[in-house]
């Protein structure tokens, strides 16, 4: 009777793990989630786009200095920290010619879907193999994700 | 395959485990059945279906557990400090923990209760009393944090609390150890406890919409030792019933003094009756002294006032105020049942379970069927309130929680026991041994008007063989019992921290919606908050020093500090930049005499340091927070008093040689 008690909660045990192996490696409930919206509207990951919300970003020829200046409030805050505003890598790497090694719509969803990306993305994973420390979540805004974007165009000499 | 193996080798453990406990006496094999494992078993990355709130009893603190597994999910400091959380060693903290006495860093926390609505658990707040200098705190739990501590004066041991109303509109607090009030010459003979002892009860109120906690009033009461409560609810609620002992006004050797008498009291008393006579002004108004603080998350620290005056009522003056009834032998619990209609007495020494009526009570106070009066207190009849007797429940009951299919459960700490009775008929329906000597027990949701009769945790006292011996002390032991069926069942032995009293049992779908994850760092009004590395500097105010540092993944901003001096009183004010969950940074100096500061992401926490000689300091995170945690560093130099080093800090830069040491 015992034998047969502990088959059974073997049994449930098992029942019980095999939908989740896709989730269990996310660190975060954000990375699951989002990472069912793309298999479902989105199908083929989009290495340029990345992993997120932001699919198409308008961005104007030239540079808008309002939103370029809350972008660097933003980054005195959140960013600094990590990202020099030369090419010279800090914990993470610099900022200059960001915005040609990337698209806008990379850049901001790595910054507001990080562990995501982190988990999922191949040149976010290419550049944790260097800088070996996971880019933290700082929990920025969608128009802060935004703001950054146009500071790193104006660290970029668009004007 | 492999992972299949290691269920396996674990279920085979615990059968093992439980297998081995079939030679202990008492039939403990029998009363584990071979489904236990599977009943307690919460798989790796699974939740538990309830939080499990758990006095700390000796150590101070709340303990937080899962049920059914059982697992430590985390330990709230409240009256003792804990070094490892900086608690009561920041100097945000350190306000939470003074009293009249001053800063005290330790108490007793026996009885937990968490904040109902409608008599039903609302989650919002866990309350704590401390037992030994006298307070009451709240636990916010969003946070998991104490939000706020009140002192009681006129107090002395303060026991039968927090026990709350069914919409938290009180939480109460009763003196176990009667004392002179707080403004009598209380350099009196003890042996004068008679005339100039008296025990006082505290109503204290909760803000609906932030809990903030006021003592709204007191009850002075004949010198006795109060020692549980619980309130009225449903047909009952607007009253309170507080169990009492040493009813003989002994003031030396109680275990023998205070059991004199075969029967003491337990007090009805008609709050809402008290909060009219407040309202008219009937309250004298006593000066008093005693502290009350409240800890904020949007300044990341805490206040403490000294509050100088109580409002008081002399149960003696108001006839229709409290009632006392009789209870046999010393009464412990004073219990009442889901629906308000009863209330179970528990006398410690007893051999039988009195369980009163409400509407009996009722009736005997219109009656005015009194014996006589305590104090200038009227007595009721025994028989005039009692719905009935439980016979033979076995020996020494202390506490009774109830399900939802009209069962009541009480520990029986001398015959070590749980003992299942009808409420209605009073019949014993089934027992089962505890290992060893229940204190309290608690059923999910047991105070509230509608239990969950799933799962019953008795607290035992005493552990003797129940884990591996680890010497004289052992930790103490929680029992889980499945009390779905008709039969008990013993499913899981897991330890404590402390000594455990009183527990919640609280559905987790309440809770753990409402968990905050990182404080927002634009909400952050800490005065010395550092908004970005940019906002980072020392600066030196006399003698003083204020480090505003901020820290993230993986390094301190400044992280070379020069130009402190001996004499110098330095303040670290941490702010961690983080804003994601789970990444609290950690701060520790050489040879400071306080703990580390442990900050959560978005807030701003101080360490006061005292450099005690010439040199160089290392500091560091001390909570792993990624690959290159051990990179978060940094130096202190500190230079004799009087010398002229410069002030100096930054991070990632080192200065050319300015150094006032070469010269010599």
């Amino acid at each position: 009777m015992k034998k047969i008690a502990i088959l059974l909660f073997m049994g449930a045990c098992i029942a019980a793990c095999g939908g989740n192996a896709e989730k269990s490696s996310g660190t975060s409930e954000s990375s699951s989630s989002e990472s069912g919206k793309t298999e479902n509207g989105n199908p083929s990951y989009d290495p340029e786009r990345g992993e997120g919300k932001f699919t198409e970003v308008a961005v104007g020829e030239k540079l808008d200095p309002i939103m370029a200046a809350a972008g660097e409030k933003v980054y005195g805050v959140k960013c600094v920290s990590c990202h020099k505003l030369t090419g010279e890598k800090l914990v993470g790497p610099g900022w200059l010619g960001v915005t040609d090694r990337h698209t806008a719509a990379w850049i901001m969803n790595f910054a507001t879907n990080t562990d995501a990306m982190l988990n999922k993305d191949p040149k976010a994973q290419a550049q944790l193999e260097i800088c070996l420390v996971r880019m933290p979540n700082q929990n920025i805004a969608d128009e802060d994700a935004r703001a950054l974007y146009e500071f790193m165009r104006r660290n970029d000499g668009i004007k | 395959m492999k992972n299949y193996k290691h269920l396996a080798v674990a279920a085979l453990s615990f059968s093992l485990l439980f297998g081995f406990t079939a030679c202990k006496p008492k039939n403990a094999g029998s009363a584990v059945s071979s489904d236990a494992a599977a009943k307690v078993y919460v798989a790796p990355g699974k939740y538990d279906e309830f939080y499990n709130f758990v006095s700390g009893g000796f150590s101070g603190q709340m303990s937080t557990y899962g049920l059914p597994s059982g697992r430590l999910l985390r330990v709230i400091p409240v009256f003792s400090v804990d070094p490892e959380k900086g608690w009561g060693y920041s100097e945000e903290t350190k306000p939470m923990l003074n009293t009249s006495h001053g800063f005290v860093p330790w108490d007793d926390l026996h009885h937990v209760q968490v904040s109902k609505t409608n008599g039903e658990y609302d989650g919002r707040w866990a309350f704590g009393n401390a037992n030994n200098t006298p307070r009451v705190a709240r636990i916010d739990l969003t946070t998991f944090r104490t939000a706020e501590i009140i002192e009681l004066p006129n107090s002395g041991g303060n026991h039968s609390s927090p026990f709350i109303t069914e919409n938290t509109e009180y939480v109460v607090a009763g003196t176990r150890f009667s004392v002179p009030p707080d403004d009598a010459n209380g350099d009196v003979p003890i042996n004068t406890y008679k005339q100039n002892f008296k025990g006082t009860i505290s109503f204290i109120s909760v803000a609906k919409e932030n809990g903030a906690m006021d003592i709204a009033f007191q009850l002075q009461c004949p010198g006795v030792n109060f020692d549980l409560s619980r309130a009225g609810k449903g047909v009952s609620h607007g009253w309170f019933f507080f169990s009492m002992y040493n009813t003989e006004q002994a003031n030396t050797l109680l275990e023998v003094n205070a059991s004199q008498k075969d029967k003491d009291f337990i007090m009805a008393v008609n709050w809402k009756k008290a909060e009219e006579y407040i309202k008219a002004g009937k309250g004298r108004k006593q000066s008093v002294k005693y502290a009350h603080n409240v800890y904020s998350d949007i300044t990341h620290s805490a206040t403490s006032t000294i509050k100088t005056e109580v409002t008081v009522l002399d149960v003696k003056d108001f006839k229709d105020l409290c009632y006392f009834f009789p209870c046999p032998k010393s009464p412990h619990g004073c219990d009442v049942s889901p629906t308000g209609e009863y209330i179970v007495g528990s006398g410690k020494l007893a051999a039988l379970i009195p369980v009163f009526s409400f509407d009996k009570l009722q009736k005997a106070i219109a009656a005015k069927d009194y014996i006589g009066e305590f104090d200038g207190v009227p007595i009721l009849k025994y028989e005039s309130v009692l719905y009935g007797e439980v016979k033979k429940p076995g020996l020494g009951p202390l506490h009774t929680e109830f399900d939802n299919k009209g069962f009541a459960y009480t520990s029986m700490f001398v015959s070590s026991e749980i003992v299942k009775w009808n409420i209605k008929d009073l019949k014993v329906v089934d027992r089962v041994p505890t290992y060893y000597s229940v204190g309290h027990l608690t059923v999910a949701g047991g105070d509230t008007k509608t239990p969950n009769g799933k799962y019953l945790v008795a607290y035992n006292k005493i552990t003797k063989d129940r884990y591996l011996p680890t010497g004289p002390e052992l930790s103490q032991s929680a029992q889980l019992y499945d009390i779905s069926g008709e039969k008990m069942q013993l499913i899981l032995d897991f330890p404590t921290i402390g000594e455990p009293h009183y527990a919640q049992i609280v559905p987790a779908d309440l809770i753990k919606k409402n968990s905050v994850k990182f404080f927002k760092m634009e909400e952050n009004k800490n005065p010395y908050f550092s908004n970005g590395e940019a906002a980072t500097k020392v600066v030196r105010t006399g003698n003083r020093i204020d480090v505003y540092m901020t820290a993230i993944r993986s390094h301190l901003t400044p992280d070379n500090i020069e130009g402190i001096k001996m004499g110098d009183e330095v303040y670290f004010h941490v702010t961690n930049l983080e804003q994601d969950w789970d990444v609290p940074h950690g701060f520790a100096i050489k040879g400071a005499a306080t703990a580390e500061l442990l900050i959560m992401p978005g807030e701003t926490q101080t360490l006061k340091w005292n450099p005690d000689k010439v040199g160089i300091f290392p500091m560091y995170c001390t909570d792993f927070c990624s690959a290159l945690h051990q990179e978060m560093t940094g130096y202190i130099r500190v230079s004799p008093a009087g010398s002229n080093t410069p002030l100096l800090f930054s991070t990632g830069k080192n200065y050319a040689v300015s150094d006032t040491a070469k010269k010599k």
